[in-house]
């Protein structure tokens, strides 16, 4: 058991890591949609002793996954998840990537198929420095939606009103939200004052589903 | 050519295995000889040996060359050496043609001491499974209790896999590449046609063509032309060769025209002068034969159940022979048994060549990997 908390210099580096790692249990299997370089799987295996792997599109996320000694599968997440096995992990994770996804819908029920709860992180659109600059006239620019209009992978933007509507839509029953400004926990009007959201969620109906194409 | 990271001149040793082998054919070898190659230096601790497993028309001659033959480099050179991503500097690296090969290990074409005639079409059907028993032979020989990772293409990659099979304890990576965990029956029937090329050329005399002094050069050749198609992709081939005409006109008759024939003739000329017919049919015919799940019902899944390897799964694009939906298979066995795995799928114009070739991110895959095993 691992029962330590996440350590100060990487919790303040990556505070939108340690608040993902509070919520997992220890020795737990993880599946990371959209991982990158493996950093927060890496992190969670220091913190929680977890065992998993990262799923990654980009041939320079792979490689770094690999120099990182992280397990991860070159697969397009916009193809689902055919190759992991129904109820196979105990968090499926979706790290700052729903935003960048064109099959939104299909990607959550996929986590909710592999997964038994799924994690989703993303830039609430709804935070007031975001919503001030659409007032002024401009799409917004910031440190969490580094892109402009012209450029951006982020064509599935929302607030957090929106993706808990969405949940409903995909039959996800949210367990737990988390709402963060920096490394500040916020809980006053969070779709207002908050940058980054964090729902974890589980199956909305526990009863058997429909059997999966693989 | 010798590059400046090769790992220089190099020499094949033999060795002699008295321990009667039992193939999966139900027949037995009573004796037999493997000739294989070494690269590096084996640690104080023997934890840095590596296999190579080659494929079909593949040999122990992995890297370096030969001191009298500047044009011979090893088949994996640009894989293989000091710095390189399978680094000779860090690993013991062990090349052995497999058995039934033509490259010095027994095979069809050695003299039976028997008979002392050449094997012929007497010589056993060998399988993959057999070949992990006779590179396991030649482990315990050189005092390798433990591979730090089994390595291979296509053919190559079969071995590797069976390696973490039958051996869950002798291997702690397997590096599989552009493989399958079984031929589809399209795969099975092009190995079958080529086969068929060969069994029925007039020269094969029913394997035992050595006694007339002769080869089944037609039927290799055509069978190397055949195959050849399958492991390039259209686009390499239309980038390659497109249309284009070696006269630049039609002449009008069936003599080589386009640049296509010529490469391919050209190919099967220069195979069917260095290859045994009958080591062709045998490794067509193990490749064939590879099936691990079916023993357990087809379930690949149950078959992986004894692993304990880490693995690197490579496919690529392009690769329509062993293509990254095969390689997909092994992972998703592989991740239903919570083994830990890396999967990528390279994306290259070469087909299923592609795992011979200099490609940039291909390399760096496997040297990150490599970087990683303890040894």
């Amino acid at each position: 058991m691992v029962t330590t908390t996440p350590s100060s210099t990487a919790a303040e580096l990556r505070p939108d890591f340690a608040a993902i790692a509070s919520w997992i249990k220890a020795d737990s299997k993880i599946l990371d949609l959209g991982c990158g370089d493996g950093a927060l799987l890496k992190y969670l295996q220091q913190e929680r002793h977890i065992f998993g792997y990262g799923v990654d599109i980009d041939d320079g996320n792979v490689l770094s996954c690999l120099k990182n000694g992280i397990n991860v599968i070159q697969s397009d997440l916009e193809t689902g998840l055919s190759g992991f096995a129904d109820d196979a992990f105990d968090y499926v994770i979706l790290s700052q990537t729903l935003q960048a996804m064109r099959r939104t819908e299909r990607i959550i029920r996929e986590m909710l198929r592999v997964g038994r709860e799924g994690i989703v992180s993303f830039p609430n659109f709804g935070y007031w420095k975001n919503r001030l600059q659409v007032i002024r006239g401009h799409m917004p620019v910031s440190e969490a939606l580094p892109y402009h209009w012209y450029d951006t992978p982020n064509i599935h933007l929302c607030t957090l009103g929106d993706f808990e509507d969405f949940c409903q839509q995909c039959d996800a029953k949210i367990l737990e939200r988390r709402v963060m400004q920096q490394d500040r926990q916020i809980r006053f009007l969070p779709n207002l004052m908050g940058k980054l959201a964090f729902y974890r969620f589980e199956r909305q109906n526990k009863s058997p589903r429909p059997e999966s194409r693989d | 050519m010798q590059d400046s990271n090769s790992v220089g001149i190099v020499t094949p040793q033999f060795v002699h295995i008295d321990k009667p082998l039992e193939l999966k054919s139900g027949s037995t070898l009573s004796d037999y000889h493997l000739v294989y190659e070494t690269y590096g230096r084996l640690n104080a601790d023997r934890s840095n040996a590596l296999l190579v497993c080659h494929a079909l028309s593949g040999n122990h001659h992995v890297a370096g060359i030969y001191a009298d033959k500047p044009k011979s480099t090893g088949w994996w050179d640009n894989m293989v050496g000091p710095g390189k991503p399978i680094d000779t500097d860090k690993f013991f690296v062990i090349g052995v043609n497999n058995l039934g090969g033509c490259h010095g290990s027994t095979g069809p074409a050695s003299i039976d001491p028997s008979t002392n005639h050449p094997y012929g079409a007497r010589f056993p059907l060998v399988t993959v499974e057999d070949w992990v028993e006779t590179q396991a032979q030649l482990a315990e020989h050189l005092g390798i209790a433990q591979f730090a990772a089994v390595v291979g293409g296509s053919l190559g990659g079969m071995q590797a896999l069976q390696w973490t099979l039958h051996y869950p304890e002798k291997v702690r990576h397997a590096v599989v590449i552009a493989a399958a965990a079984k031929l589809t029956a399209q795969n099975i029937a092009f190995n079958d046609v080529a086969r068929q090329a060969i069994l029925t050329d007039q020269d094969f005399y029913g394997g035992d063509y050595y006694a007339y002094n002769t080869v089944p050069r037609r039927g290799l050749r055509l069978a190397r032309m055949l195959g050849h198609i399958t492991y390039l992709s259209d686009h390499s081939m239309a980038t390659k060769f497109g249309r284009d005409l070696r006269d630049g006109k039609f002449s009008f008759g069936y003599d080589v025209e386009f640049e296509i024939e010529s490469y391919l003739r050209y190919q099967g000329d220069k195979f069917s002068d260095l290859f045994d017919a009958n080591s062709y049919l045998l490794m067509t015919k193990a490749l064939d034969y590879f099936d691990p799940a079916n023993a357990y019902d087809g379930d690949l899944t149950a078959a992986f159940k004894v692993a304990k390897a880490g693995f690197l799964v490579l496919s690529f694009t392009t690769d329509w022979r062993f293509s990254p939906e095969r390689s997909r298979d092994i992972v998703k066995a592989l991740l239903k048994n919570n083994i830990n795995v890396s999967y990528a799928e390279i994306t290259s114009a070469h087909g299923h060549d592609s795992f011979l070739m200099n490609d940039a991110y291909y390399h760096q895959l496997v040297r990150a990997y490599m970087n990683n095993i303890k040894v």
